[in-house]
């Protein structure tokens, strides 16, 4: 089947048609409907962004104050470790037990309460509808609710620091039986987690409706934007693999409120004791059901990165995407196939070696897809006369390090490599690049890029690039080292960083050096914040089009948009996303509304 | 601008947001109670007997714990009550309100039925101490019909507005009434499915 020929186009005109007349039926709203029970996508995507900044603050802070510990065990932090309680930081010295919650909780939240809101929530969000040319979400209301179901979840996951004995202390993971007999905190994060899933699955349900319903006429498949792409994926892994998570969920909020044994073994010991529960069943159901969310979960962590970065790469080489089309069928490829890799994280737990020939074959296959979509945008560089812009410099650092991200994950895709190398620094090491280095750069790129149609004006590039370098460089320094360390055998999770392992006695001075890395990152993101939140109102301001782009987003008037209006007509899409440099064409640039 | 295929379905898929919207929605359904039936399965795999010791006593089949006449009952009711819903919409297809309440109200009737039965199921468990901690059997008995029932609650309230107070939309815009009665009407199709494979899995298997 061809999309947008001449036919289906004009169906669809008339099939738009009713709505033409109501174009500008936008009326004031009341203070609470516009700014906090808001309904309208650009609101709401403001509101997940604000909040999810504040949570990758607060990830970001739990784990400075664990950098010190990892950096000087034993030793009192200065200056501010007399700010908490005995039971975390006698004397300023944190407790093992308070260095577990900081760690569970600086995983739980950087993923669900920091970059997936961020990624999905803000920038899909706020960008989606406009790019495809629609008013609003499919469901606005169901979008508010997402949000608030968010907000809940997180104010959940952060009283739990006030419970008896604080947060869980279980990992992210939340393994059992460990997370079985863990203190209250425990049952406080899967109540947080089954908060935060229920929001995703509003969330997803919206974001596919609307890509698949509210496409502006002319709008075929073939013509979204990468970034739609990467959402509308994105969209269907929440949908699908979060649901089992909900599940285990129950399971494991059973196991701990009424007795059941789901997780729990016959005959387990604990504190030397039997405990008096039925058995019989089994922590590796957890780690099943919870991988089965969680790999393609990892994805939904970097997908709507990539999506950010196309639009900037191909923004700011003035060229069309190279292999836009291919790179497209990878994404789908890839979305299929990340559900068929999880059991990759349970090499050790002493699987067949059926099922694990299985497993490795399908991680193989999977980094293919993956490896075509960097090289797209790699090659997409060719030949360019490059702008570099500071939201490219963003986009352009996401490419070496989302590739040293994936070429570390292969020898932990392998059960040979990966047997020595599970649970040491060096996955550690693996995943924060792809995450760290990789999402958090392509998101600092969108927010540079996208900054503008928000609020009118750019952010300053000075301080721009001082936070890009800044930043680059020390992720750099905090998680290179974690490589050597892991190949060297060190653990994650250690309290003391290693410093008792005499086998770590060569790499254990990294810490120091990671730490002091970590806490200038911090410094680096301070010109970004005073840039972020005085460029509202003082930044240069820019015309509707400052990068001259070709995406609808761009096209949208006044800027920002009006609410629940997004576009003065019905916008009808005449090419594809990216026609930029067209040859015999007076403008560098052809937007995708013109005919 | 008003957000368009809110009622009338979009030509080149052909549906409106809010039938899509509800399959998307039932697919996620699929992978929660698949992910239960998933952990059903492990589990029992892993067990030496099923269902296994409970409360002092060893059971061979799962028809010596559970009430099978009564869960065959209740089968009969939820298939009714997906049949009268059907009926409701069609009604509405008709334009004949008056039906439509009636069938409606049926339909409400059925899955309090289905509940009520349901509650004496579990008291009689619990009277002969046979508790979800008793075995992992008991557990996953529990958890997949207690989420079901959950869900057949959810129903009950849904279609309790399209009785009360949901009812105001049909004189404003029947049409788009009637497209909201089909979408609660694939849900509670939904729960009906759910529970034709919860009855041979758990009672019967
Ligand atoms: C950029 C600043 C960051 C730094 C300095 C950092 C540092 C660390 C360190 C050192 C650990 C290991 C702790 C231990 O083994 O005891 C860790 C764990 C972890 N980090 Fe990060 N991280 C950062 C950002 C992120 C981001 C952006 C994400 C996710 C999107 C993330 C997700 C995780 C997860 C899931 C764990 C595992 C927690 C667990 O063991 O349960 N981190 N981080
Ligand atoms: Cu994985």
């Amino acid at each position: 089947m061809t999309y947008g020929t001449e036919r289906e186009m004009t169906d669809s005109v008339s099939g738009g048609d009713e709505s033409v007349h109501d174009v500008h039926r936008y009326h004031e709203e009341p203070f609470w409907r516009k700014y906090i029970f808001a309904t309208d996508h650009k609101m709401i995507g403001i509101q997940y962004a604000l909040t999810a900044l504040f949570f990758l603050l607060t990830g970001f802070t739990f784990m400075m104050l664990m950098r010190w510990q990892l950096a000087y065990p034993g030793q009192p932090i200065p200056l501010i470790g007399w700010l908490f309680s005995d039971d975390t930081m006698p004397g300023g010295v944190m407790v093992p037990e308070f260095y577990n919650q900081l760690g569970a909780m600086h995983g739980t939240i950087m993923v669900f309460l920091g970059v997936v809101p961020l990624a999905v929530g803000a920038f899909g969000n706020y960008i989606v509808p406009l790019q495809i040319g629609a008013p609003d979400m499919a469901f606005p209301k169901l979008n508010m609710a997402s949000y608030w179901v968010y907000f809940c979840g997180g104010v959940v996951m952060l009283a739990s620091f006030f419970v008896p004995a604080g947060a869980a202390k279980a990992g992210w993971t939340s393994y059992p039986p460990l997370a079985n007999i863990e203190t209250m905190g425990q049952t406080m994060w899967l109540i947080g987690m089954m908060f935060l899933i229920t929001s995703s699955l509003l969330g997803a349900v919206n974001f596919l409706t609307t890509i698949i319903q509210l496409r502006a006429p002319g709008m075929s498949y073939f013509r979204m934007p990468f970034f739609v792409w990467a959402q509308f994926v994105t969209a269907f892994l929440l949908l699908l693999a979060f649901p089992p998570l909900e599940a285990a969920a129950f399971l494991q909020l059973a196991d701990r409120l009424i007795g059941t044994s789901f997780f729990m073994p016959s005959g387990l010991v604990v504190s030397g004791q039997v405990l008096d529960i039925a058995g019989g069943g089994s922590p590796l159901l957890w780690q099943h059901l919870f991988w089965f969310l969680a790999h393609p979960e990892v994805y939904v962590l970097i997908l709507p990165a990539m999506g950010i970065v196309a639009e900037i790469i191909a923004n700011n080489t003035r060229k069309p995407l190279w292999g836009y089309k291919l790179m497209v069928y990878s994404l789908l490829f890839l979305g299929a196939m990340s559900f068929i890799v999880w059991a990759h994280h349970m090499f050790i737990t002493g699987m067949g070696t059926t099922m694990g020939a299985f497993f490795q074959v399908t991680t193989m296959i999977i980094s293919i897809p993956s490896v075509i979509i960097l090289s797209g945008l790699f090659l997409s560089l060719w030949g360019a006369s490059m702008r570099f812009t500071t939201p490219m410099l963003f986009a352009l650092a996401f490419l070496p390090m989302f590739g040293i991200g994936g070429l570390t994950g292969l020898p932990l895709g392998l059960a040979p490599t990966d047997i020595p190398l599970h649970d040491t620094m060096y996955v550690i090491g693996h995943f924060h690049y792809i995450v760290a280095p990789g999402t958090i750069l392509a998101l600092f790129a969108g927010i540079y890029y996208w900054y503008p149609k928000v609020t009118g004006r750019k952010l300053n590039d000075f301080w721009g690039r001082i936070h890009f370098w800044g930043t680059f460089i020390c992720m750099n320094g905090i998680f290179m080292p974690m490589f050597i360390q892991g190949l060297a055998g060190v653990s994650r999770r250690l309290y003391d960083g290693g410093a008792t392992y005499d086998f770590a006695a060569n790499v254990v001075q990294y810490n120091e050096l990671m730490s002091i890395f970590a806490w200038v990152l911090a410094l680096a993101q301070i010109p970004f914040f005073i840039n972020f939140f005085l460029s509202i109102k003082k930044g240069k301001e820019v015309d509707d089009n400052p990068w001259k782009a070709t995406t609808l987003e761009w096209t949208a008037t006044p800027t920002p948009p009006l609410p629940h209006v997004n576009f003065e007509t019905v916008p009808t899409v005449y090419r594809g996303p990216y026609e930029y440099s067209v040859p015999d064409s007076d403008s560098d640039f052809t937007p995708q509304n013109q005919p | 601008m008003d957000i368009p295929y809110t009622v009338e379905a979009r030509p080149d898929t052909g549906v409106n947001n809010a039938k899509l919207g509800i399959w998307l929605f039932l697919a996620s359904e699929i992978m929660l109670f698949g992910g239960l039936f998933s952990a059903y399965i492990f589990l029992r795999i892993g067990a030496p007997e099923w269902p296994g010791m409970m409360a002092g006593h060893m059971y061979g089949r799962a028809s010596e714990v559970l009430s099978v006449p009564l869960a065959t009952l209740n089968t009969f009711i939820l298939i009714g009550s997906s049949v009268t819903i059907v009926m409701a919409w069609a009604s509405l297809m008709m334009n004949r309100f008056d039906k439509y309440r009636l069938f409606m109200g049926a339909t409400i009737l059925l899955a309090f039925g289905f509940l009520i039965i349901k509650g004496i199921e579990y008291t009689s468990k619990f009277s002969h101490g046979l508790f979800p901690s008793e075995s992992n059997f008991l557990g996953i008995y529990f958890v997949l019909t207690g989420l079901h029932a959950v869900h057949v609650i959810g129903g009950i309230i849904i279609n309790s507005y399209f009785l009360g107070p949901g009812t105001k939309l049909w004189k404003t815009n029947p049409k788009y009434f009637t497209n909201r009665i089909e979408v609660a009407g694939l849900y509670w199709h939904f729960v009906d499915i759910v529970w034709i494979f919860l009855f041979p899995t758990i009672y019967l298997l």
